[in-house]
C-alpha cells in the first residue's frame, strides 16, 4: 500500500551544521506515529521540512506518492503552541475558522457554513463553550485544544503535530489522545512530536527515534527498545530499566 | 473656520486614517519600528525621483519612495538572516544610512528647492493649501488631498480584500504557508503599502508624524478591544481624533501642527494605557486589589472551616487572634472580617467568628478547586 508520508534522504543544514542528516521515513496510512528524540534532534525541523516550511539541502518528500506542493490541502499542521502570539486580537472561533481559509481560497470570507463547521470542531475538541473567549484568556491546555480544533476543521488526511501534549494537564492529555484515536478510526494518519517516553507504547502505533540521523523507525513493540533509546539519547535513559 | 483650515484638517484626517490601516498589522507583527525605518529611508528615493522629474508632485516620487522603502525592508531581512545582527540592530543600521544619503543629496544638490531637512522630519501642514491642483482654470483643491486620498483608498481596498489573508499571515505565518497563502508575499505587499503611505504623507506631515500615526492609534486600539476588525476601526477613529484635536491645539498655541498632532496621539495612547476597561493600568490594579481581598476572604473561611468544632476552636476562631494565625496586621484583619460579614460568609458571636453556610461552601470550593 502507498505510504501516507514517504521521506527519502532528507538533509537539512544551517550552513555547515546538519540538523537532519539523510533521514528516511515511511509512515503507513492510518497510524499514529510518534517522533521521539532529545533536544536539538531535529524533530521540529523534520516536520517543517515535510511541510516545506524550511528548505531541505537534499531529499524528497512524497505524500501518497505525490510531491507535497501538489497535495498541500490534505496535510494538516498543528504548530507548537508557543509559536504564535496569543495576545492577538481574536477569539477562539476566529482561530478555528483559520483552518478553513485554505478551502475558501483567496479573498472569500468565511460565512455561516464555515462558522457551523468550526463550532462542530470545537465540540469535538470539547471547548464549544469557549468559542467566544478571547484567546489571551486561555490556559495552555485550552490553547492546545484550539489548535487541534483548527486542524480538525481542515479535514486533512495526514496530520503533522508539533508537541500536542506540551504543557497540558492530565485531563487534556486524555482528551487529546482520545481525539487522535478518533482520527485514526476515521482512517487519518497522525505524526506527532512527543516528549514523554513513558506514554509512547500506550499512545502510538509506530515510533521514529531521531537524533539528527534516523536511529530507528517502525512499530512500537519492535523498535522502542532499550538499545535503540540508548542510541538515541546517548545512554541516558534510565526509566525503562525497571 | 476658513477653507484653508478645513483643507489642512481634511488632509490630516486622511493621513491619519491611511496610516492606521497598515499600522495595525505592523503593531500586531511586532514590527512597529519598521514604520520608523521606512518613513526615514524613503528620503533618498524621493530625492532621486525629484531629480529625474524636477517636480514634487509626480507619481514617480511615490514609486521611487516605495521602491526604496521595500528595499530597506529587504536589506533588514538580509542582514537579519546572516544571524550576525539581530533584527532591531539591522533596522537601526539600515535606515539612518538611507536617510543620511537623502539628507546629503538635498544639502548638496537641492539647496534651493522646497525640500529642506526640517520639513522632512516634521513636514509643513500649514503649507498644504498652497500647493493646489489647478486644471482647466478650475481650482480643484490642494494636491496633497488627492495623493493622500488615493493612497488611503488603496490601503482600505488592500486591507478589505485581503483581510483574511493578512490576519492569518500575522497570527500564524507557518499555517498561512501550509495553506498556500504565501505569507512572504503578504509581508512585502504590506511593506510596500507602508512605504507608499509614508511617501504620500511625508511631504505634508513629515516622517515623525507618520511614525506616530502608524504606531500610536493601533497600539492604543489594541488595548481597547479583543477583535481585529474593531481594533482597525478604533485605530482609525483615534488617529482622526488626534489629528483634529492636534490641529486646534496647534492653532490655539500657535505651534507646529504636526508636532501637536503627534502629542495628541501620545495623549490618546496614554489615556488608553491607563483607563482601558480590561487591559489598562487602572483596571489591572483594581483587579489585583480585588483578587487580594477575594483571596483573603477565602483564607479566612478555610481557616475557620478547619478549626470549627475542634478543641482549639475558641482560640483559633477568636476575632482578635487572626493576626497571629494568618499573619495579617490588625487593620487588614479587621477589614477582612468586615467584608466577610458583609458578604454573609461569617457571623460574629461574642468575639467568635462562626462560618455561615455560604462561608462553609466557599471554603470547601476553594479547597477542592486548588
Amino acid at each position: 500500500m502507498l505510504a501516507a508520508i514517504e521521506v527519502r534522504d532528507l538533509t537539512v543544514a544551517y550552513r555547515d551544521r546538519p540538523v537532519l542528516w539523510d533521514v528516511d521515513l515511511s509512515v503507513p496510512n492510518g497510524v499514529l506515529m510518534a517522533i521521539v528524540g532529545p533536544n536539538g534532534a531535529g524533530k521540529t525541523t523534520l516536520i517543517k521540512a515535510i511541510l516545506n516550511l524550511v528548505t531541505p539541502s537534499a531529499g524528497h518528500v512524497h505524500i501518497f506518492g505525490k510531491p507535497y506542493a501538489s497535495i498541500k490541502s490534505i496535510v494538516g499542521y498543528v504548530p507548537q503552541r508557543g509559536s504564535v502570539d496569543w495576545d492577538f486580537p481574536a477569539n477562539v472561533l476566529d482561530v478555528v475558522l483559520m483552518g478553513l481559509y485554505g478551502r475558501l481560497g483567496w479573498i472569500r470570507r468565511p460565512g455561516r457554513t464555515e462558522r457551523a463547521q468550526a463550532m462542530e470542531a470545537l465540540e469535538m475538541a470539547g471547548i464549544r463553550h469557549l468559542a467566544h473567549r478571547q484567546i489571551s484568556q486561555l490556559s495552555g491546555g485550552q490553547q492546545q485544544r484550539v489548535f487541534l480544533a483548527r486542524a480538525l476543521v481542515q479535514d486533512a488526511t495526514v496530520y503533522l503535530m508539533d508537541e500536542p501534549f506540551q504543557g497540558v494537564d492530565a485531563t487534556t492529555e486524555r482528551a487529546i489522545i482520545a481525539l487522535l484515536r478518533d482520527l485514526r478510526l476515521g482512517g487519518k494518519t497522525v505524526v506527532a512530536v512527543h516528549h514523554d517516553l513513558q506514554t509512547v507504547p500506550d499512545y502510538f502505533d509506530e515510533v521514529l527515534l531521531l537524533n539528527v540521523r534516523r536511529i530507528a523507525c517502525g512499530p512500537v513493540p519492535a523498535v522502542f527498545t532499550q538499545e535503540n533509546l540508548g542510541l538515541t539519547y546517548g545512554g541516558r535513559v534510565a526509566f525503562l530499566e525497571r | 473656520m476658513t477653507s484653508f483650515q478645513l483643507e489642512i484638517q481634511l488632509v490630516a484626517v486622511i493621513v491619519a486614517g491611511a496610516c492606521a490601516l497598515p499600522g495595525c498589522f505592523l503593531v500586531l507583527r511586532n514590527m512597529a519600528m519598521m514604520s520608523d525605518a521606512i518613513s526615514h529611508a524613503i528620503l533618498p528615493g524621493l530625492v532621486l525621483a525629484f531629480f529625474v522629474t524636477e517636480s514634487l508632485s509626480s507619481p514617480l516620487l511615490l514609486a521611487g519612495g516605495a521602491a526604496v522603502g521595500v528595499g530597506t525592508v529587504a536589506l533588514v531581512e538580509l542582514l537579519r538572516r546572516t544571524h550576525l545582527v539581530r533584527e532591531d540592530a539591522a533596522i537601526g543600521l539600515a535606515f539612518p544610512a538611507f536617510f543620511s544619503v537623502g539628507v546629503i543629496l538635498i544639502a548638496r544638490y537641492a539647496g534651493d528647492v522646497h525640500l529642506d531637512t526640517d520639513a522632512v522630519l516634521l513636514g509643513e501642514l500649514a503649507l498644504v493649501p498652497f500647493d493646489r491642483w489647478i486644471a482647466f482654470g478650475y481650482d480643484l483643491g490642494p494636491q496633497a488631498l488627492y495623493s493622500m486620498s488615493m493612497v488611503g483608498v488603496l490601503s482600505a481596498l488592500f486591507v478589505f480584500l485581503f483581510y483574511k489573508e493578512l490576519k492569518l499571515a500575522t497570527f500564524d505565518a507557518a499555517l498561512a504557508a501550509t495553506l498556500g497563502f504565501m505569507p512572504m508575499l503578504m509581508h512585502y505587499a504590506l511593506m510596500a503599502l507602508v512605504s507608499v503611505t509614508a511617501v504620500a504623507a511625508f511631504d505634508a506631515v513629515g516622517s515623525i508624524l507618520v511614525v506616530a500615526l502608524m504606531v500610536g492609534p493601533p497600539a492604543a486600539a489594541h488595548l481597547l478591544t479583543d477583535r481585529l476588525d474593531r481594533m482597525i476601526l478604533i485605530a482609525i477613529v483615534l488617529g482622526i481624533a488626534s489629528a483634529v484635536s492636534g490641529y486646534w491645539f496647534a492653532h490655539a498655541l500657535d505651534v507646529s501642527i504636526a508636532g501637536s498632532m503627534a502629542v495628541a496621539v501620545g495623549v490618546a495612547f496614554l489615556v488608553a494605557f491607563l483607563f482601558a476597561p480590561a487591559r489598562g493600568l487602572v483596571a489591572a490594579h483594581r483587579r489585583r486589589a480585588h483578587q487580594r481581598w477575594q483571596f483573603a476572604l477565602k483564607m479566612l473561611t478555610i481557616h475557620l472551616a478547619q478549626h470549627e468544632h475542634r478543641p482549639d476552636a475558641f482560640e483559633e476562631c477568636h476575632v482578635d487572634h487572626l493576626q497571629d494565625h494568618l499573619r495579617w496586621d490588625s487593620g487588614f484583619a479587621g477589614e477582612v472580617v468586615r467584608q466577610a460579614r458583609q458578604a454573609g460568609l461569617v457571623n460574629l458571636e461574642s468575639s467568635q467568628l462562626v462560618l455561615t453556610a455560604a462561608g462553609r461552601h466557599l471554603a470547601r470550593e476553594a479547597i477542592v478547586r486548588d
